[in-house]
Order: structure tokens, then C-alpha cells, then sequence
């Protein structure tokens, strides 16, 4: 594992980009605005590109700068992209019905990264001295993997469900370049590709819901319960 | 021959797919997948005939069909036949003849990821496989466009994505613990996974499993990650709904099996057992509980798959080659018989116009045969002898006898009497409650929709009778396999 040979330069690099990434999703915990749930996404995929093609560099591993382009393109250009068709065609700017204030859930929020950082020194056992960078990338999955659940939780609109997933699937893109950056290619490229028709059926789907059930907000889809 | 029956296998769905697509007629779209599905089905028992005598590999070891998979093939293919031959029936009623290729183009396509599921030997494309059935079977939900099933859908692919990632997750996990043992760069196949499982550190072992369980357990709809499962299963049309629940969840629980199978041997097993059972159980619970109180017709269904994917992990938690038998052999009879259910319950809603199990009254005058197949059906899935859920409950049941979990084995025998009496207390007041009053328009019923459910309940009832000593040979390979590692 390349992070036994790291040196104090390269982690700091990993640690700063991986915790901004983990500020972002905070913007978006923090905010009611769906346009800024957009942005802070678009900023941490490109971050997230950053990272590859910097763990690419330092370990050696050509082949993250594809991934790290492909990140860039995908993550931050085109679903953004998308994500903003969708909300300027469903005229809906803001969630209305907070099940949680923004600062609650920035509580809530803090402690599931405790938490998070809780399981994540249990699962290390790396005797070398980067091992600080394995658990800050363990914790920032896990704790990103929260947040995004917390995410689909307490927010209704539509949008703000597909970014909550979006979020989980970031953070397991994010600790994977990290932890296991000699996963093989093509899985993260297709899953990739996958993240796109992802969005792309949520996109026909939030039309359907708008046509069918007259609303994009999970709190009035509750005919189908018991 | 291994490989060119495979092709065959997953050539058949994806010309019927292509031809329902572009050439847009609804009567040619309703016959290639009838005709995929029938030849996927004559193809699968050839193939697992021919990977008793060892796996066969194809693409450069991406895919790999072993017994397992073979046998979860099989299930698949005969929902897969059985489904598209009774939505012949069934779909010509809805009126929407112009949408009907794309319905069609949509089941096979669903039908081949679920195939494809179960050959990946990359267990990346398998989390892969896994996603996109979702994706396609998220339109098929919604394809009735109503509020319901619009609703039923959203919430399918919002909890499924969400439960899928975890799966992601442990994935990774499992394959960053592998890289500390085997390089920081391998091919993440089950037998990688395999080698490399006693020398992880067992809290990640154990964390990664969880996950991986949780994951793949939403797809499969254990409680309590199972609420997507009634919404999505009872607002999709009624071959749809056989599908997902005779087809789909065997597919996930395919990934279980092989994961807890990665755990096997290591320091973490037992946990990792008592995890599955536990899960089972209380999906068993949850079940008997919505049973009882139901008052829609397929939800109820629906609660009953979530019972019965609960007996099917409790087989595997409990283990052993009794307990891995059981399981797999409840894998194929609960796919017969819950598709032999759907197919009932979507004739008496199409018949009576309603959900409501309070509406549906008198059974017998409106369908006299297919509503007595109904019945003998209903009688089966609640576990009554001498139809063959009851000789894999009892099997699953004396594996738990066995295993350390004998107290899970005393609440099972417990909520099997609650379901029974639950579920059939429903059938006894649709069939012999007085009439509503009101006059019920007859549904005539139909050669392509009462076919389907003889040939789900006449193998029902021979498997009931015997257990084929041939089929026994297949699950101890099985049982083999899981318990040794890939070879």
C-alpha cells in the first residue's frame, strides 16, 4: 500500500483536499437552497478530481488522471448540469418544509463524523506513520455516508434526494482514490457511467412524479403505507 | 458447450429486447419474449448440468458460472418464462397497446441483468449487475402511471440506490483489506476475496461484511431495510411484481451467499452468522405482523416474499449442507409459487377493479379453475404439506434444530403458525365470505393466464412429493463450494 511510503507533503495534500470535500457536504447540510446543493456538489467533485489525479501522481498510477478527468467531466460538469435542468424545470428554488432546521442538522451532522471517526479507528491496524491519513479517509467515507443518509432523512424535495445519494456515492469515490487507488480501471469507470444514467432516470422520474403525483416532495408522497 | 449454451442464454433476452424496441409492435414484442424467456428456460438446466462438471469461464475470467450461479439461473429463468407468458394475458387488459414494446424491451432487459448478475465473477460488475436491474425495474414499476405506482417508484429507487451504496462501501472495504495481503492491485473476484479473507484485520472484515449485508439485504428486501418491497411490488403490473419477488431477490440473495461464504472460516464467522440469522428472523417478524393486519391484496404478497427471503437467510445463517440445501430449495419453490400467487391476485384485481382484499369476495364464481389454483397455492405458500414450501421449510428448519441458533429455530416454528393462520384467514374470507352484492363482471380466464399458473403448480406439487435425488447432488456441490472456497 502506497500510504506506508508516504511522505508529511503528500499527506497533507490528501488531508486537505479530502476534508474540504467533507466541509462541502456541510455547505449543503447547512443550506436550504437548492441551487447552492448544486454548487458545493459541483466544488467537491472537482476536489474529488484533484485528489485522483494527485494520489495518481505521487503513487504512480497513470491511469487516475483518466479517472480524474472523467470525474471532472462527469461529477462536476455534466450531472451539476442536469441536477439545474431539473430544478429550473420543477420551479422549485428552495425546501419549504424542513424536518430539521439547517443548524440542528449541522449538529447531528458533527456528530455522526464523531461517530464516523469512531469506527474508522477501530477498523485500522497500520503500524506506519501515515496511518492518520487511513483514518481520516476511512472516517470521511463513513462520515460522508451519514451525512448523505441524514441528507435523505430530513430534506423532501426531490432534488435534494438525488443529491443525498449523489453524496453517498462521492464519498465512496472519495475514500476509495485514497485508501485503494489500484482498483482496477474499468470498475470505476463504469460506475461512473453508471452515476450518469442514474441521474438520467431520476431525471425521467421526477417528470413522472410531477405529471403523476402532482408533486416532488416526499413528504405528500404517503399514499402507500402499512 | 458450457460457454455457447451461455451465450445462448443471455443472446435470447437481448434480441427480444432489441426486436421490441425497434420494431414497435406489440404482438411481435409479446411473442420474442416469450420466445427468449421459454428458450433462456430450456437452456439454464443444460448448463447447470454441465457446471456440476466444473466451472466454465468466458472474457477473460469476468465471468464464471458455477453451480451457485447456475442454480440461481435456473430460478430466474423459470419466473423469467412464466412472468412473460402470463403478461401476454395480463397486459393486453391494461388497453395500451402503444406502449406495450416498450414494457416488453424493459422485461427482457430486466431479465438479462438479473442473468448477468449471477456469472460475475468480478465482484465490482457484480455490484454493477446488481444496480442496473434496479434502474430498469424502476420503469417497469412505474409503468402504470398512476399517482400510486409513480410514488411506488420513487420510493424504489430512492431506497434501493441508497441501501446498493452501502454495498459499494463494504465493497471496497473488503477490497482494500484484500490489497493489504495480496498487492495493492488484483482482480477483485470471489476467489480473491476468498484467499485473502483469513489474513485481514477481522473488525474491517467484520465492518465490510455488515455493510456488504445491509446492501445487498435492502435489494433483497430483509426488514428492516425492506419498506421499498410492498410499494414497489404490489403497484407494478402483476408480472412485474412476479419478478421482482421470485426473480430479483433470488439475484441478491446470490450475493449474500457468496459474501458470507468470503467470511467463512475466518475469526468473524460466527458473528457474521448470527448477523444473517438474526436479519432472517426478524424479517420474518416483521412479515407476520403486515400479514396479519393487511388489507391489500398484494401487499400482502409482498410481505409474504418478505417472509420468505427471511427463511431463505435463515437457511444460510444457519448453514451446513442442510441448511444451504433448504435454502436453495426454497429459493426455487418460493419462485414458483409466489409467481403462481401474483398471477392470481393480478386476475382478481383486474376481475373485480380493486386492491382492497375487503372488495374481492367469492372467488370461486368468478374464476372456477384458476381460483381453485389460487387457493391450492395460497395453501402452499402459507407451508402446508404436500407442496414443496413445506419440505424446504421443514429442511431449513431442522438445520436450525442443529445450529447453535436453536432459539432463532423456535421463534421460526412460531411465526410460520402466525403466518399461516394470518395469511390464510384472508384467502378464507375472499373465497367463502358472502358476496359484496353488487354484480362482478366476469373476467373470462384466459388460455395465456391460467396457463402459466398449472405450470407453476403442477412442479409445486411434484417437489412437494419428491425431492429429486439429482437435485440433492446439486445443493451438496453447493454446500461444497460455500463452505471450501471457490476451487
Amino acid at each position: 500500500m502506497f500510504l506506508a511510503h508516504v511522505d508529511p507533503l503528500q499527506a497533507s495534500i490528501f488531508s486537505s483536499l479530502a476534508v474540504m470535500s467533507l466541509l462541502l457536504t456541510f455547505v449543503m447540510l447547512g443550506s436550504h437552497w437548492l441551487r447552492n446543493y448544486v454548487y458545493a456538489f459541483a466544488v467537491q467533485s472537482w476536489l474529488i478530481a484533484a485528489l485522483s489525479a494527485s494520489v495518481g501522481y505521487f503513487a504512480g498510477y497513470p491511469e487516475l488522471y483518466v479517472i480524474a478527468v472523467l470525474t471532472a467531466l462527469f461529477r462536476g460538469l455534466v450531472l451539476p448540469y442536469l441536477l439545474m435542468r431539473i430544478i429550473a424545470r420543477l420551479n422549485v428554488k428552495r425546501e419549504l418544509h424542513a424536518v430539521l432546521q439547517p443548524s440542528s442538522s449541522l449538529v447531528l451532522g458533527a456528530l455522526l463524523v464523531m461517530f464516523a471517526f469512531v469506527i474508522a479507528n477501530h477498523m485500522n491496524r497500520q503500524p506506519f506513520l501515515a496511518a492518520h491519513v487511513v483514518v481520516m479517509a476511512l472516517t470521511i467515507m463513513l462520515s460522508m455516508k451519514f451525512l448523505g443518509f441524514l441528507m435523505l432523512a430530513v430534506r423532501d424535495e426531490a432534488v435534494s434526494q438525488i443529491l443525498g445519494l449523489l453524496v453517498l456515492e462521492n464519498g465512496i469515490f472519495l475514500g476509495s482514490q485514497i485508501l485503494v487507488p489500484g482498483m482496477p480501471l474499468l470498475i470505476e469507470i463504469v460506475i461512473l457511467f453508471d452515476l450518469l444514467i442514474v441521474v438520467a432516470c431520476f431525471g425521467m422520474l421526477v417528470r413522472f412524479l410531477v405529471v403523476h403525483a402532482g408533486t416532488t416532495s416526499s413528504r405528500q408522497l404517503n399514499r402507500l403505507i402499512g | 458447450m458450457a460457454e455457447s449454451l451461455l451465450i445462448l442464454l443471455f443472446a435470447a433476452p437481448i434480441v427480444a429486447a432489441v426486436l421490441s424496441f425497434a420494431v414497435r409492435s406489440p404482438r411481435l414484442a409479446e411473442y420474442a419474449t416469450v420466445a427468449a424467456a421459454v428458450l433462456d428456460l430450456v437452456v439454464s438446466v443444460p448448463l447447470l448440468l454441465q457446471v456440476l462438471g466444473g466451472p466454465a469461464t468466458l472474457a477473460h475470467n469476468y465471468i464464471r458460472v458455477d453451480v451457485l450461479g447456475a442454480w440461481v439461473i435456473v430460478c430466474i429463468s423459470i419466473v423469467y418464462a412464466l412472468a412473460s407468458i402470463y403478461a401476454v394475458g395480463y397486459m393486453r387488459l391494461l388497453d395500451e397497446d402503444e406502449r406495450l414494446p416498450v414494457f416488453y424491451g424493459l422485461f427482457s432487459g430486466f431479465a438479462l441483468t438479473m442473468l448477468a448478475a449471477c456469472v460475475m465473477n468480478n465482484v465490482g460488475v457484480f455490484w454493477i449487475a446488481i444496480e442496473l436491474t434496479t434502474l430498469i425495474s424502476t420503469f417497469l414499476v412505474g409503468f402504470e402511471r398512476e399517482a400510486e405506482s409513480t410514488e411506488a417508484a420513487w420510493k424504489y429507487i430512492v431506497v434501493v440506490s441508497g441501501g446498493i451504496s452501502l454495498a459499494l462501501l463494504g465493497t471496497v472495504l473488503f477490497y482494500w483489506g484484500g490489497s493489504l495481503v495480496l498487492g495493492p492491485s488484483y482482480a477483485m473476484t470471489w476467489a480473491a476475496l476468498h484467499k485473502a479473507a483469513p489474513s485481514v484485520y477481522p473488525p474491517l472484515l467484520l465492518v465490510s461484511f455488515l455493510l456488504v449485508l445491509v446492501g445487498y439485504g435492502t435489494k433483497a428486501g430483509l426488514a428492516p431495510m425492506h419498506t421499498w418491497l410492498p410499494d414497489a411490488h404490489s403497484e407494478s403490473p402483476a408480472p412485474v411484481s412476479a419478478m421482482l419477488s421470485g426473480a430479483l431477490l433470488n439475484a441478491s440473495m446470490l450475493g449474500i451467499a457468496r459474501f458470507l461464504s468470503v467470511v467463512r472460516g475466518t475469526s468473524m464467522d460466527g458473528f457474521a452468522h448470527a448477523a444473517v440469522v438474526g436479519f432472517g428472523i426478524f424479517s420474518f417478524f416483521i412479515a407476520s405482523i403486515f400479514i396479519v393486519r393487511q388489507t391489500g391484496i398484494k401487499r400482502l404478497m409482498a410481505y409474504s416474499s418478505v417472509e420468505h427471503i427471511g427463511v431463505q437467510a435463515l437457511g444460510l445463517g444457519f448453514g451446513g449442507t442442510l441448511g444451504v440445501a433448504g435454502a436453495l430449495y426454497h429459493m426455487l419453490n418460493h419462485s414458483l409459487n409466489k409467481s403462481l400467487m401474483f398471477f392470481g391476485a393480478g386476475n382478481a384485481m383486474r376481475a373485480y377493479g380493486t386492491k382492497e382484499i375487503s372488495h374481492i369476495r367469492r372467488v370461486l364464481d368468478v374464476f372456477p379453475i384458476s381460483g381453485m389454483l389460487w387457493l391450492l397455492g395460497a395453501v402452499g405458500i402459507a407451508g402446508a404439506p404436500p407442496f414443496a414450501l413445506f419440505l424446504s421449510e421443514f429442511t431449513v428448519l431442522r438445520a436450525g434444530i442443529g445450529s447453535p441458533y436453536r432459539w432463532a429455530a423456535v421463534a421460526f416454528v412460531v411465526l410460520l403458525i402466525v403466518v399461516f393462520i394470518g395469511f390464510l384467514a384472508h384467502f378464507r374470507a375472499m373465497y367463502f365470505d358472502k358476496a359484496p352484492g353488487q354484480q362482478i363482471p366476469r373476467l373470462a380466464g384466459g388460455v395465456w393466464r391460467t396457463l402459466p399458473m398449472w405450470l407453476a403448480f403442477i412442479p409445486l406439487l411434484v417437489l412437494g412429493l419428491w425431492w429429486p435425488h439429482g437435485l440433492w447432488q446439486v445443493f451438496a456441490h453447493i454446500s461444497q463450494e460455500l463452505m471450501g472456497g471457490a476451487q
